[in-house]
């Protein structure tokens, strides 16, 4: 009991000594614990930026959730981009919570992704021309997440590992959609092939390139190190790109597809996946907003923002009245 | 001639058969039902990303899927009564075979759905708030259905109902009370979804017979379900309520349709038209 009442009157290198024995020993930190600013500023940007590719990714798909070709595809991708706003809703949430007590909020969130300061994915930066990319979304793109998040489901920060369990449940389901896209395009005719080919060969560097870097010397910049320490996540990127790559090159080339790649093969004696490195220059242009699509699809986030403006200042009205 | 037994019910799409009369008034309702809910949804669909807020955008959504999933429900009812599959009934046909009521295929407002969209929240609440208080009125009455897997169909989809028309109501009686802008826009939204309300409300040229048949309930006493339905809605946000709603842009029961229409099914079936015959 001692213990508690006092913690108030650590010093700060206590204070943080303390915390570290709680992350070492695996404790989960809450959003109202005592935690060092550096720790609270990766989570929010981590968070933060997590949930607003959720939002963001819905917009390649939403291309396809009207011209979906049946009913119960229709169907089908309507849930899933649904589940997708769902996660950025719940992960908004978990941010907001870590940035109240900076008296900042939601708005704030909207505002850095209007001004290019909180970046989304890469991935959603780029097109989806065909009904083929949106089943390769689900497929490879949501199979990639699964990996990244899965690495990050035990992470110290609690509200954000219980926000990820129930994503990657979800998550399992979509790429389960994505593949049976993928798998009817794999069995059809032959223009469905090529167009699940095209697909799979314009998406292939924005894949590779979902996992991040090896390092920070690539791009000048790397969470990693700060995530480890924390224990937020366990392994890096290159890891992580590794376990994709074991988990999926067999199935991509069980049915029929080509990998784009024809440097890659598996190293027996390093135990790797080698391959050709994608282009991180091109990487670094792409999440500053100069992707192919970025400007366009952040158009759209903002003009729909602008038009409801009425909608948002008469719901203020109306809690203030109340 | 076939007499008219009050008492008559249609359990399976086989004894249709035997009454080719009635077969032919029951399409013509099944497709009236699902043209309506596969439309609107469609026009759902294309406000996916923009609506006011998140939590909207995941509601929305939601009630897409849901209506989605009725007009899938009402072309399975065709599929089995065989008139086609119900993809290529929701997908192929054109704009002249259609019998949704031509206020549901409206565009949301200016711009496309991936480029420069300004679409009008205002619209969407009433539009979607008038067309669901009609189709539980609807949804009400064929649950005594004379075709029986009709009349289950109807009981499936007023589970769902419930939350669509709370969801709406909501919204409308909480933008219509504020002052401003918003009530400005709403009241502009009302008198504009009014000009073509009667297409929503009517049963078309077939109305009389699918009632002699049992299949549902008259045009007139639908309406009037409708009215009192929203008339306290209606105090309480303190509009007047018409006692006749128009069909200014035309009668979508009689195949008659604007060009917002043929745009849709454009799109809708951009993917499907690539090969019908394929398998996606």
């Amino acid at each position: 009991m001692p213990v508690v009442t006092s913690f108030r009157w650590l010093s700060e290198e206590e204070k943080y000594e303390r915390f570290m024995e709680r992350i070492n020993a695996g404790e989960k930190i809450e959003a109202d614990d005592w935690m060092p600013e550096d720790y609270r500023m990766t989570l929010i940007k981590l968070i933060a930026m997590h949930g607003i590719s959720e939002i963001m990714g819905a917009l390649p798909e939403k291309e396809w959730v009207p011209k979906a070709p049946s009913l119960r595809r229709k169907l089908g991708i309507m849930a899933k981009v649904q589940d997708e706003m769902g996660h950025g809703q719940l992960l908004l949430r978990v941010a907001e919570d870590l940035m109240a007590p900076l008296g900042k909020t939601r708005e704030e969130i909207m505002q850095d992704l209007f001004k290019g300061d909180l970046k989304f994915h890469n991935v959603f930066h780029m097109p989806a021309p065909t009904w083929a990319d949106a089943g390769l979304i689900g497929w490879l793109v949501d199979g990639a997440a699964i990996i990244t998040q899965t690495n990050m489901l035990d992470a110290s920060y609690g509200p954000y590992a219980r926000a990820l369990k129930r994503i990657c449940a979800e998550e399992v389901f979509h790429a389960q959609h994505g593949e049976s896209i993928i798998l009817a395009l794999a069995e059809g005719t032959k223009e469905q092939k090529e167009m699940l080919q095209d697909a799979l060969n314009r998406w292939w560097e924005a894949l590779l390139m979902f996992f991040g870097p090896g390092s920070a010397a690539t791009t000048g910049t790397s969470k990693q190190d700060i995530t480890i320490k924390y224990r937020i996540r366990t392994k890096t990127n290159e890891q992580l790109r590794q376990d994709f790559f074991t988990k999926y090159v067999p199935r991509i080339l069980s049915i029929g597809l080509k990998l784009p790649d024809e440097t890659m093969h598996f190293d027996e004696s390093k135990g790797k996946w080698v391959y050709k490195q994608p282009d991180w220059n091109r990487f670094k242009e792409i999440i500053r907003n100069n992707g192919p699509k970025s400007k366009e699809r952040l158009r759209l986030r903002e003009l729909s923002y602008h038009n409801n403006a009425w909608v948002r200042e008469a719901l203020s009205g109306q809690s203030a009245a109340v | 001639m076939e007499g008219r037994d009050p008492t008559m019910k249609i359990t399976k799409p086989e004894e249709l058969q035997q009454h080719p009369e009635y077969k032919e008034v029951l399409v013509e309702l099944l497709f009236q039902l699902a043209d309506d809910d596969f439309i609107l949804s469609y026009r759902g669909s294309e406000w996916l990303g923009l609506a006011p807020h998140i939590e909207e955008d995941i509601a929305f959504s939601s009630i897409n899927q849901d209506t989605m999933g009725h007009a899938a429900m009402y072309y399975q009812l065709l599929e089995d009564i065989g008139i086609g599959k119900a993809d290529d009934l929701a997908h192929q046909r054109p704009s002249s075979e259609r019998r949704n009521a031509v206020l549901l295929e409206e565009v949301n407002g200016p711009g496309h759905y991936l480029s420069e969209p300004r679409y009008d929240w205002a619209f969407a609440v009433v539009r979607h708030y008038f067309y669901t208080q009609a189709k539980k009125v609807r949804i009400d009455s064929l649950k005594h259905s004379s075709y029986e897997p009709l009349a289950q169909v109807a009981v499936k989809i007023n589970m769902e109902l419930y939350y669509h028309l709370m969801h709406w109501r909501t919204w409308f009686i909480q933008l219509t009370n504020a002052q401003g802008e918003a009530r400005e826009r709403m009241k502009k939204a009302v008198a504009k979804v009014f000009e073509d309300f009667g297409g929503v409300l009517t049963l078309g040229v077939k109305g009389d017979r699918m009632v002699e048949f049992g299949l549902i309930e008259s045009e007139k006493i639908l309406k009037q379900r409708w009215v009192q339905a929203m008339k306290p809605v209606f105090a309480e946000v303190n509009l007047d309520l018409p006692s006749e709603f128009g069909m200014k842009r035309g009668n979508g029961r009689n195949g008659e349709h604007t060009a917002d229409l043929d745009e849709a099914i454009m799109t809708l079936s951009e993917v499907y038209r690539l090969d019908p015959l394929a398998t996606w």
